[in-house]
């Protein structure tokens, strides 16, 4: 099983924050592709009416996912592929066990897969002595390090060359070098065999489709095309939310994931997968299987607060605009997805409770909707989530999560009611002010819950007369 | 502009309480536009504060105050893009099962403005005649850009006022890492946003950094005095009030 970690977002975010190594790639990682995608979408030839476009066909998909999901496994099922509607993650693992235990399969390669992640499928197979060889750059250096990827696109993000070049040497049994491009010789040596020895293929689906029983897979290294073609059976892993109704939808969907994933017009690779090899076309695995996973997401659609959240075609392009991702990284948040997309789902799919630092975390800037292909309202599910962990909530069981915090809002509440009490409370604290250590007129530490403030930064003090007192007094005069 | 709509004044709490003077100085910029002005002294709170940490049903609180004292107003203009936003967008999120009060606040919302987007957009003024010596260099607020959509029009303020040397800093449009709450319940991650955002003003050369929210700028004005900056920071009604 994923072993889920959301209650360290404060300390493993401050590990981040240090990680100068970190700080630098991410850095990077924001000017590359943040810069570059808001440059793609300024080059859209439809412009902004483009991702309004994609929004609607999202939404209307998921707000008809029973249809479509249906329609889908009867075209898989048309094309001789097998599917296999999981309610969670333990229920998709033990089927992919079933079918590797029937091929005999000794070594699965694997596409990069968040939902995969998300399940905790590697470990689930190494445990049944299946050796599980991931096949994307990013994925193979972070499996070799035995560690989990830290940005949905660039998994290793958080690696340096040279600590690449180190695990290469001692893992591959070569040289020790840093020079890219000989790491990724290396590497496309090693994989070579795993592909060429593999029994089974496993992948993600970027986006399947309900029309014409496909799924896709969209890849820059060619790796997810080869790891489900050569071998003899493909097992296919989705959210049940990736999905499209129609072919035609796939145009503006699989064109914004690119922009919106690396900047690019279109990935390198992108297969269209239906089903098994048939007699006579030469490519392909003899047994193709889609699971479509639920593992929370009915819930999330069930509930039309949150159900614009599975219109998320996972690009990361969100991740790559976020003023606190670029401070924390990806580990901090404790699950596969993070960025301003996992402070959303994250909490949705473990708990709202469990995952409470994810959507309080976030300083609601709102650079995660600019930055979002469809457009989805991220901002909007963050105030929601608060909402509940503020005010509790029965139907996601949330339990109010800070009583102490609870009573001085209350408190809050009787001070705003009126302005005698409030001006009172003003008069007290600017007399009580001068109690805390001030240094050229700036309040240098404040006491309890507002000592956060205060650990970093000054603050002016409360002004001795409000603007509503000096007003009142200069209208008298 | 033969008839002036008279300005209520919509003064954030943060400005009432700890920087009363950016009040004094929008007060001011109107005397000298000759515009009518007045101050409904009842007013707190917007509810801003208690909305985004969650707590909607305090917020409400707030939210009907606000609505009750504003609604007579002719036009509502507020020195803060974020707590104009709150009134315009977020009142209606906290009034949609209340289809009374939702129809109060969305009327409320409709004439409330930020102070540069009252200028530019809703007066054409571009220039108030003001002077100011000094370079400057300027930080777009999260909810006024993206919110309201507000990135030219204190930009155009800013550079016609005489003396002042306008420099943009790299990624203005970054957060300040203020967030409100989040400052204080996540300050580690706060601060480390910060100093992202004061290494950009530093590398200016500025000698003030300004914004039209003051909540940014109380954030910026904190580190800055925390690493003994001599950069200040001023709200930019106070360079349009002038020395």
């Amino acid at each position: 099983m994923i072993e889920i970690t959301t209650e360290k977002y404060i300390e493993e975010a401050a590990k981040g924050i240090k990680n100068t190594v970190l700080q630098e790639a991410l850095a990077n990682l924001q000017e590359r592709f943040g810069g570059g995608t808001a440059e793609g979408y300024k080059n859209l030839p439809e412009g902004p009416a483009l991702r309004h476009l994609a929004h609607d066909i999202r939404i209307n998909t998921i707000n008809n996912l029973d249809i479509v999901l249906k329609k889908l496994a009867q075209n898989v099922r048309k094309n001789g592929g097998h599917v296999f509607f999981a309610k969670d993650g333990e229920a998709a693992v033990d089927y992919c066990l079933q079918v590797a235990r029937r091929h005999n399969v000794k070594l699965a390669v694997k596409g990069k897969s968040m939902v995969t992640e998300e399940i905790g499928l590697n470990s689930s197979l190494a445990a049944a002595g299946i050796e599980v060889a991931e096949t994307d750059l990013g994925e193979y250096i972070v499996q070799l390090f035995g560690e989990h990827p830290s940005h949905i696109i660039a998994p290793a993000i958080h690696k340096t060359r040279k600590e690449i070049g180190r695990i290469f040497a001692e893992k591959l049994n070569i040289p020790f070098t840093d020079d890219p491009p000989a790491l990724t010789q290396a590497a496309r040596k090693a994989l070579r065999e795993k592909f060429l020895t593999a029994d089974m293929g496993i992948s993600g689906c970027n986006l399947a489709c309900a029309e014409t029983g496909h799924i896709t897979v969209v890849s820059n290294e060619g790796n997810i095309r080869m790891s489900s073609t050569l071998p003899k059976v493909h097992v296919s892993f989705m959210g049940m939310e990736r999905v499209t109704a129609r072919l035609e939808d796939h145009n503006p969907l699989l064109r914004l994931l690119c922009i919106g994933a690396a900047a690019m017009n279109m990935a390198t690779y992108v297969s269209y997968i239906g089903g098994p090899t048939f007699p006579g076309h030469g490519d392909g695995p003899e047994e193709f299987h889609l699971v479509i996973l639920d593992n929370g997401r009915t819930r999330i659609l069930a509930d039309t607060a949150f159900r614009e959240m599975l219109c998320c075609i996972r690009c990361a392009a969100c991740l790559n605009v976020c003023p606190v991702y670029r401070k924390i990284g990806g580990h901090a948040y404790g699950y596969p997805y993070s960025g301003p997309v996992g402070a959303v789902v994250t909490p949705l799919l473990v708990g709202i409770n469990r995952a409470e630092h994810l959507c309080q975390g976030e300083t609601l800037c709102g650079a995660c909707k600019d930055a979002c292909p469809v457009n989805i309202d991220i901002p909007r599910m963050l105030l929601e989530l608060r909402n509940k962990l503020a005010e509790g909530d029965s139907k996601w069981q949330v339990t109010p999560s800070n009583q102490k915090e609870k009573f001085l809002y209350t408190l809050w509440s009787w001070l705003v009611r009126d302005r005698r009490i409030y001006d009172l409370f003003l008069r007290l604290s600017s007399v009580g002010q001068k109690l805390f250590p001030q240094k050229e007129g700036m309040i240098h530490r404040l006491p309890f819950s507002l000592k956060g403030w205060t650990s970093g930064r000054d603050l002016k003090p409360i002004a001795d007369e409000s603007f509503t007192r000096h007003w009142k007094r200069m209208k008298k005069n | 502009m033969a008839d002036k709509k008279t300005v209520t004044l919509f003064i954030q709490c943060l400005v009432d309480g700890i920087y009363p003077e950016v009040g004094n100085a929008m007060v001011a910029v109107f005397r000298k536009l000759g515009i009518p002005v007045t101050c409904p002294t009842e007013h707190t709170c917007c509810g801003q504060v208690a909305f985004n940490s969650g707590y909607r049903k305090a917020a409400r609180v707030a939210a009907r105050k606000f609505v009750s004292l504003f609604e007579g107003a002719e036009i509502i203009v507020c020195p803060s893009g974020s707590c104009a936003y709150m009134v315009k967008h977020h009142y209606l999120d906290l009034f949609r099962n209340d289809e009374k009060w939702l129809r109060r606040a969305r009327r409320v919302g409709a004439k409330t403005f930020e102070l540069t987007e009252f200028l530019v957009d809703v007066l054409g003024i571009e220039s108030v005649g003001a002077n100011f010596n000094g370079k400057v260099t300027y930080h777009d607020s999260c909810h006024l850009l993206r919110g309201l959509g507000v990135h030219e029009q204190p930009r155009r303020l800013l550079k016609n006022i005489k003396g002042l040397q306008f420099v943009e800093m790299k990624n203005p449009d970054r957060c300040c890492g203020f967030g409100g709450a989040f400052s204080i319940k996540y300050p580690e991650i706060s601060v480390a946003i910060l100093d992202e955002k004061v290494e950009t003003i530093l590398a200016t050369g500025a000698d003030i950094v300004t914004g039209c929210d003051i909540g940014c700028l109380m954030n910026i004005q904190g580190r800055l005095s925390r690493k003994g900056s001599s950069v200040k920071t001023l709200h930019i009604a106070q360079l349009l009030a002038g020395p």
